[in-house]
């Protein structure tokens, strides 16, 4: 199966996967953030530059259309190693933000033959503290206002009113905010068996988190890190939960580097 | 008509200096227990006179609030069930959302129908948006759960044959098998509430008795949207306890005395915005195209009611006046509210049980008691000889 440039659908197992492709070079699969794809953003296409980015839109996300009994981070993560396999792709960088920084590692712990290296970014999936400490920001029972406030540093996207974007854009916000909480309500954006296999991941692995997230801190991340026996942690200066959206150059910069192997 | 008193067992005194919020945050130091314990022994006296008045009877229960202190209404129907001897019991409703265990929840149900000898109305809802946070349930496909879960304890309430198995994606059970079985054959009817067209006409489909709340002069097209897909599955009208109507209801020997009922009972309403705005829109409750509609308005838009002139108004923070033009409370002299109550069942087409919230926010028991025992013996008698505009369908059941 070959992909096309651009946005397209194809079928995986049955399921059809909405996908955005770009760029020519060694494969990224590039795994979205509970926000949904951005494909307006400048992340995908600097990453684009130097890479070939297959950026699927996981199921939920997109068409409201949700195949069978789609409900956990694994039915996904299986999902995207069918994907692999179909696409007969090798020596791929999974770059995943999030929740798709979850998928990620989901993926990782299963079956790494067919990639390289891994980055996490500012990702979801496990839990470090005891039963009474909330490792992970609650942004479901929050308004929409005051999320903003958690999600970004910089003032501009703080003060943005959602509410006057086009409408198209709108759809997938309330989509997205649906989608994750299928996979992530309960347990609360992690699976608990997750922290214990992640030492099967033996490929390069780069955390990388936003230096003033509030939705998962940087500890969290740093945590993540020394449970992959094969990983490092990185920041990003001046960036909230999505560096990718406050500081997409630094973000594509680390990325890349990594993934090329140039990183000190 | 059937006529239910209800009440939400308010704790009230936490009611004063709310600060905004009167559920799923406020701390319960704010509760008394020995205050708590007085008001449940009220109420309960409230609903023994009622019973004994002939009235039936209306609970419900909800989660982390000082509006509501039945947090399992199953311990509410248990007393009930023992305590009261006439009134049929109408639990309105049980939230199945936040229930992970249907096969408990027929136990739980079957039990209160034997010990009540056959007086339970099994009315089920989803649950309130904010309960997710308490519960933590998923509120993404709790539709596809609700209707499973009510399909479970129907099936456990009517197989008498020993264990049968139930495995499926939300449920698992291998050896089902309740003791007691219900005492109403084939089970204790079932009722549920709707907001919505399509909801009703999934009620139709099922025969079951749907109720509506705060819906006014807006309630007839949800009743034709029920009768609608009722005739299309069984080929005849709906008989009119089909339908029921939650009303605040006020009475007094002078309209002065109901009007300063009516202040009281409105508090129910007047409480309804008090949950923190954080918790009203739990992910997947609502609709893709109405949290689209939400973002855009920045919040939930206020609930409209018409009254029977068209004129539209927020029942949260209405007038007593407000409130009875648009049929969402009944208040006045026993021969006002008789007459608001026939005119409303009457533009509705027909409505067989009036859940009569009868109490509620600060009335006191001699209020309460009052407000019953006129209703009792001056609106009562009346309402149960009162012909249903589709009387042929009445007489066809």
């Amino acid at each position: 199966m070959n992909l096309a440039d651009g946005q397209s659908t194809i079928e995986v197992n049955g399921v059809a996967l909405e996908m955005e492709v770009r760029g020519s070079g060694k494969p990224v699969l590039f795994l979205h953030p509970e926000i949904g794809l951005d494909r307006a953003g400048p992340a995908l296409d600097l990453l684009a530059q130097h890479a070939r980015v297959i950026a699927p839109l996981a199921p939920a996300y997109g068409k409201p259309e949700v195949p069978g009994s789609f409900n956990t981070i694994d039915d996904i993560a299986y999902l995207y190693l069918d994907l692999l396999d179909a696409l007969d792709l090798r020596e791929v960088s999974v770059v995943g933000l999030g929740i798709g920084g979850w998928i990620a590692a989901a993926i990782a712990v299963k079956n790494a033959q067919r990639l390289k290296r891994l980055v996490l970014v500012d990702a979801f999936g496990v839990k470090h503290g005891d039963r009474e400490t909330r490792d992970i920001f609650d942004m479901y029972f929050v308004t929409d206002a005051d999320l903003q406030k958690v999600l970004y540093v910089d003032e501009q996207l703080v003060a943005r009113d959602v509410g006057k974007l086009p409408e198209d854009e709108l759809y997938a916000i309330a989509r997205a905010r649906e989608a994750t909480a299928r996979y992530g309500w309960r347990p609360y954006m992690h699976d608990p068996k997750l922290k214990g296999r992640l030492h099967r991941i033996k490929i390069p692995t780069l955390v990388l988190w936003g230096e003033e997230d509030r939705i998962v801190a940087p500890d969290y991340g740093r945590a993540y890190a020394a449970a992959i026996p094969s990983a490092r942690f990185a920041t990003v200066a001046r960036a909230g939960h999505f560096p990718h959206v406050e500081q997409p150059q630094e973000f594509a910069r680390q990325v890349l580097a990594f993934i090329e192997g140039k990183e000190a | 008509m059937r006529v239910f008193h209800f009440t939400e067992q308010p704790y009230s005194p936490a009611w004063k200096d709310h600060n905004g919020t009167l559920r799923i945050t406020i701390p319960n130091k704010r509760q008394d227990p020995a205050l708590a314990a007085d008001l449940y022994h009220r109420y309960y006296d409230e609903w023994q006179l009622a019973d004994e008045i002939g009235f039936d009877i209306m609970v419900n229960e909800h989660h982390s609030t000082a509006t509501c202190m039945a947090a399992t209404v199953i311990v509410t129907l248990s007393i009930l069930a023992r305590i009261t001897k006439k009134a049929r019991l109408l639990v309105l409703g049980y939230p199945l959302a936040h229930r992970p265990d249907p096969v408990r929840a027929a136990e739980e149900l079957a039990t209160i129908d034997v010990v009540s000898r056959g007086r339970l109305n099994m009315g089920f809802v989803k649950g309130v948006p904010s309960e997710f946070a308490p519960s933590n349930a998923n509120p993404v496909a709790v539709e596809e759960r609700f209707w499973e879960s009510l399909d479970l304890i129907l099936k456990a309430m009517t197989s008498h044959d020993g264990p049968f198995n139930w495995e499926s994606e939300n449920f698992h059970y291998r050896q089902v098998n309740i003791w007691p079985r219900p005492f109403q054959q084939p089970h204790p009817p079932v009722w549920s509430t709707t907001g919505s067209k399509h909801n009703a006409q999934r009620l139709g489909e099922r025969g079951y008795t749907m109720a509506t709340l705060g819906t006014g002069y807006n309630t007839r097209p949800l009743y034709d949207a029920y009768r609608e897909s009722y005739r299309a599955k069984f080929h005849r009208e709906p008989p009119p306890d089909r339908f029921a109507y939650l009303g605040l209801m006020a009475v007094g020997t002078t309209e002065a005395e109901a009007r300063r009922r009516g202040e009281l009972v409105a508090d129910y309403l007047r409480t309804l915005p008090l949950t923190p705005a954080a918790f009203r829109n739990p992910p997947g409750y609502a609709s893709v195209q109405d949290n689209v509609r939400m973002i855009q308005s920045a919040g939930r838009p206020p609930i409209r009611s018409l009254t029977k002139d068209g004129r539209a108004i927020n029942m949260m923070t209405g007038s007593v006046q407000d409130l009875i033009d648009a049929g969402i409370m009944f208040c006045g002299t026993p021969d006002q509210v008789y007459d608001q109550i026939t005119d409303f069942a009457s533009s509705c087409g027909g409505m067989g049980n009036l859940l009569s919230m009868s109490h509620a926010g600060f009335m006191s028991h001699d209020d309460t008691v009052e407000n019953l025992s006129l209703f009792a013996k001056e609106v009562l008698p009346r309402l149960k000889e009162y012909r249903q505009p589709n009387e042929a369908a009445a007489a066809a059941e």
